[in-house]
């Protein structure tokens, strides 16, 4: 399989960025988009040029490590899919591709497709977890969570951090993401206790980030791994707006 | 000999009577230690956040961009606790007895009863928490059954355990930053440990990102950098998953332990093309409903459906009629292999096994098996493009789950003072064969309970003492500096990539699902010709102060060559057949494991020599209260 890739190389956060074109002609259909990447690399630094720099590491998505923008789709052509679980099936013989990092203010590019994301581990920081302490948890079973709501939750804790809901927003918002830890919090009755406080302190924290605000276009839904539903942005302001 | 520093007592007592001697440290005295923790995954956060709770100093560390990617994401089946919700029979001692015959009698009691016994609060911490296991309609908690045992005692959260166990371990973490009880170092590597006549001292680190080299002193090191089965390159883990914090503090002194001891997991997806880099796992629960066969005539092209019953070897269910296709891990990956390897394997590289549901979908229907595997059966589609409810899933074994790891006391630390060993990174409660959904367990019970009460029990045989002499810190560094220029000067014409693809190739090859004498001499001198090849041929691009991706990978497999050489060494050394680690010449009348009791009942725990030779000491294993006994599965 032959395939024409354009993919943005750009040396350091400070340095300008541009497309650089390469081709590949001996492909496989079966490979997965990360180790197109492989193959390319070890061609590159045997020619002593620079390998292109992306990140990856379960590659069976879950991890939320690897993720940029192929032909302007988040992650991947697929739905609900990240770029490790991309294989190249999903393109045609002989197509361009461009390859470009997932854009945001607060996320910083490091080099070529790989980008800085620990602004998430910041707004998690500001509350994004119940307060206990090891030993002092109660016997499990003493609290009871009805069936419905323990999966409510679990579909709000299966997000896996990779940034893809900011990358879709044209504001560049994580509302997404935050609402996705303070619904999985605010849902359980250990979290209920400190849900006010959290979604103070964590909205408050996204904007100082530098993410841009929800006007609600659904984009981040659509492209999330998950599939984590833009319904728990109506919680996240719901409990926002609770005295 | 080495002193496993068990307590003395029954065995019911050991922990409890442990935690009311362990010397303490005053509250307010405890910040004055500093703690390094390496690694984030289950065993590094759980560890680091209650050490932080209790008032210590603690720096980590990860490779990782967040702590929250470490390799513990990946885990799906479970969590095992013998909580006994199930009112099946089930109890600390059963999960011990469990534990101590899958692992095939070649762990250590104490440490297998006590992670047993912490099981039960772990769950309840995690609940606490916030993680959200799954549960019954009245809203107690739910539990399903995994291989090995005859009760149910797992807990999950639908297919993302790992994930979901993690996010309430990163969590903890996490919040401890915020007080400022814990320093975060992301994105950096531990590449050496400091040592000074045997006593741990500190860790050198680069920074990935700019390329950095620092020397971090402290009271105490803990080590939870995880698993190393990737030494096979393909393999269930992680890219980035390696060897290398181990690896160099062995270098300095570490022992390690049961080094071959590896879990090949026999239900992953093969390898389609020399392109691969890694094998995904599928959940052994497809094996609840799913009958493996391979076509009875070698070599067979047809396609799999228009092979009538009679041409087709349901060969688990032929070998063993009681357990069939649900055999043990060990058992069901060697029986592929054999399959495989006599000509009988599917798929474009012949290396697969199939897994048929078309009995089960007749017999239940498609809509029953949809529910109850339609999430893998959709993975299974996207990363092979194929349709597992129209024909039979393709899966081979693969390389899994570290047994191996440094060698631990009772304490979790190392024969170096000042080092303990946490999670998949130590040899401790698995034996020769981990039982599924018991490391995430063990990684927890390290981190939340364990670790906490030894380690001050450690410090508090000191003075705090951030500010020790630097001079050996200072030539690890050097030596960090001096190492990774060499990689960098060597410009040859192979890639790191290339190295470690040639290096599993051989593994797989001759010290994999079974080792043979004359083939384990044969990679071993293969393996002495392939390093001698990395040092004259690696080609790294780039240098040494930038982030620099190639040089991170060619550091790790220039580690993993070293290690691969102490893997051969040891598979070599152990004459028997034990629960993984199948040597062909113990087999047997029937081909199973044949295991010598007299004279291996014991870990072998190696230390190294300069010029590649080691030093075999000698765990040895005492059973006191199960009874040795032939492991059986027909
Ligand atoms: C696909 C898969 C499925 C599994 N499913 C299950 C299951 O269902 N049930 C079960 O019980 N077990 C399961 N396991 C096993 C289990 O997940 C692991 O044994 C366990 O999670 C290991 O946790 P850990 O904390 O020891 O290591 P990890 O989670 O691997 O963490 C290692 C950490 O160390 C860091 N690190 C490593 N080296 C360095 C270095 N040199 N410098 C700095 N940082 C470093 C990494 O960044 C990472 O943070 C599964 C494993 C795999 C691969
Ligand atoms: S590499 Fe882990 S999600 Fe893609």
């Amino acid at each position: 399989m032959k395939l024409t890739l354009h993919i943005w190389r750009q040396e350091s956060p400070r340095t300008k960025g541009k497309f650089e074109t390469y081709f590949l002609n001996d492909l496989d259909t079966h490979m997965s988009v990360p180790e197109m990447l492989d193959h390319l690399n070890e061609k590159l630094i045997k020619e002593e040029k620079d390998p292109i720099a992306f990140d990856s590491d379960c590659r069976e998505g879950i991890c939320g490590q690897c993720g940029f923008v192929i032909n302007g789709h988040i992650h991947s052509p697929e739905k609900h899919a990240t770029t490790c679980q991309t294989h190249l099936r999903s393109f045609k013989d002989g197509e361009e591709l461009f390859l470009e990092p997932f854009r945001a203010k607060a996320f910083p590019i490091k080099k070529d497709l790989c980008i800085d994301r620990t602004a998430l581990d910041r707004i998690i920081a500001k509350g994004g977890y119940i307060s206990v302490n090891t030993g002092q948890a109660p016997e499990a079973n003493s609290i009871l969570i009805n069936h419905d709501t323990a999966e409510a939750a679990f579909d709000a804790a299966s997000c896996i951090g990779c940034g893809a809901c900011v990358a879709s927003c044209k504001n560049a918002s994580a509302a997404l993401f935050t609402a996705a830890k303070i619904s999985h919090l605010a849902l359980l009755p250990q979290g209920k206790m400190e849900a006010n406080k959290r979604v103070k302190s964590m909205v408050s924290q996204m904007d100082m980030e530098g993410f841009g605000a929800c006007s609600f276009t659904e984009a981040c839904e659509a492209v999330c791994p998950q599939g984590i539903s833009i319904s728990h942005i109506v919680t996240m302001n719901r409990e926002f707006w609770k005295e | 000999m080495v002193d496993s520093k068990v307590p003395p007592g029954p065995i019911q007592e050991k922990w409890t009577k442990f935690k009311a001697q362990a010397k303490l440290i005053n509250p307010s005295n405890r910040r004055k230690y500093k703690v390094i923790v390496v690694g984030t995954g289950l065993a590094g956060s759980s560890a680091a956040a209650s050490l932080s709770e209790l008032g210590f100093q603690v720096d980590v560390f990860t490779f990782h961009e967040s702590p929250r990617r470490a390799h513990s994401v990946a885990a799906q089946g479970g969590i095992n606790a013998a909580k006994d919700y199930k009112n099946d029979g089930d109890s600390v001692w059963r999960m011990f007895y469990d534990t101590i015959k899958g692992g095939d009698f070649r762990s250590r009691e104490a440490n297998v009863y006590r992670m047993a016994e912490c099981s039960l609060s772990l769950i309840d911490q995690a609940v606490a928490q916030g993680v959200p296991f799954a549960r019954e309609y009245s809203g107690y908690l739910s539990n399903r059954s995994f291989g090995g045992v005859q009760v149910s005692r797992t807990f999950y959260a639908r297919g993302q355990t790992g994930q979901q166990l993690l996010q309430g371990a990163y969590q903890a973490l996490i919040r401890q930053t915020e007080v400022g009880q814990v320093k975060l170092f992301n994105r950096h590597e531990m590449l050496d440990l400091v040592v000074d006549q045997g006593k741990t001292n500190g860790i050198i680190s680069r920074n990935l990102d700019t390329g950095e080299m620092k020397i971090h002193m402290a009271d105490a090191v803990i080590l939870a950098t995880g698993g190393y089965g990737k030494i096979y390159y393909l393999s269930t883990l992680a890219m980035n998953c390696n060897a290398t914090a181990i690896w160099r503090a062995h270098l300095r002194g570490a022992y390690f332990a049961a080094p071959s001891w590896t879990q090949f997991h026999p239900t992953s997806l093969p390898q389609l093309g020399e392109y691969q880099s890694k094998l995904t796992l599928m959940s052994e629960s497809l094996r609840n409903d799913g009958r493996i066969w391979v076509p009875l005539k070698a070599g067979d092209n047809r396609e799999p459906n228009t092979i009538p019953e009679g041409e087709r070897d349901y060969y688990l269910e032929r070998k063993y009629p009681s357990f069939g296709n649900l055999a043990p891990r060990d058992i069901s990956s060697r029986a592929a292999k054999e399959q495989i390897d006599n000509g009988n394997g599917i798929g474009p590289l012949k290396n697969a096994v199939y897994l048929d549901f078309r009995d089960a979908i007749q017999r239940e229907g498609i809509e029953v098996i949809k529910k109850r595997y339609g999430n893998l059966f959709d993975m299974y589609k996207k990363i092979t493009g194929m349709d597992a409810y129209k024909t039979p899933m393709m899966i081979s074994p693969s390389a899994h789950f570290s047994m191996g790891g440094l060698w631990v006391d009772y304490e979790l630390m190392s024969n170096l003072e000042g080092l303990f060993v946490l999670g998949e990174a130590n040899f401790a409660d698995h034996g020769a064969n981990r039982l599924g959904a018991n490391s995430l367990l063990q990684a927890c019970v390290d981190g939340y309970f364990i670790a906490p009460h030894t380690v001050m029990n450690y410090l508090a045989g000191m003075k705090p003492n951030i500010n020790k002499d630097q001079k050996s810190g200072e030539m690890a560094l050097q030596e960090s500096k001096a190492r990774i220029n060499k990689l960098l000067e060597i410009k040859g014409s192979r890639t790191a990539e290339e190295f470690h693809k040639a290096l599993g190739k051989i593994l797989y090859q001759k010290c994999g699902l079974s080792r043979e004498r004359n083939l384990l001499l044969e990679a071993k001198k293969e393996l002495k010709a392939l390093r001698e090849e990395f040092y004259r041929e690696l080609l790294v691009p780039g240098n040494a102060s930038q982030f620099n991706l190639e040089l991170e990978k060619a550091g790790r497999v220039e580690d993993y060559l070293g290690l691969a050489q102490l893997i051969v060494e040891d598979a070599l050394q152990r004459e028997e057949s034990c629960g993984a680690h199948f040597r062909v010449e113990h087999q047997t009348s029937e081909g199973e494991a044949k295991r010598n009791d007299n004279t291996f009942k014991y870990v072998s725990v190696w230390e190294s020599l300069p010029n590649e030779e080691y030093k075999l000491h000698k765990e040895d294993l005492e059973f006191l209260e199960i009874p040795l006994t032939e492991r059986s599965y027909r």
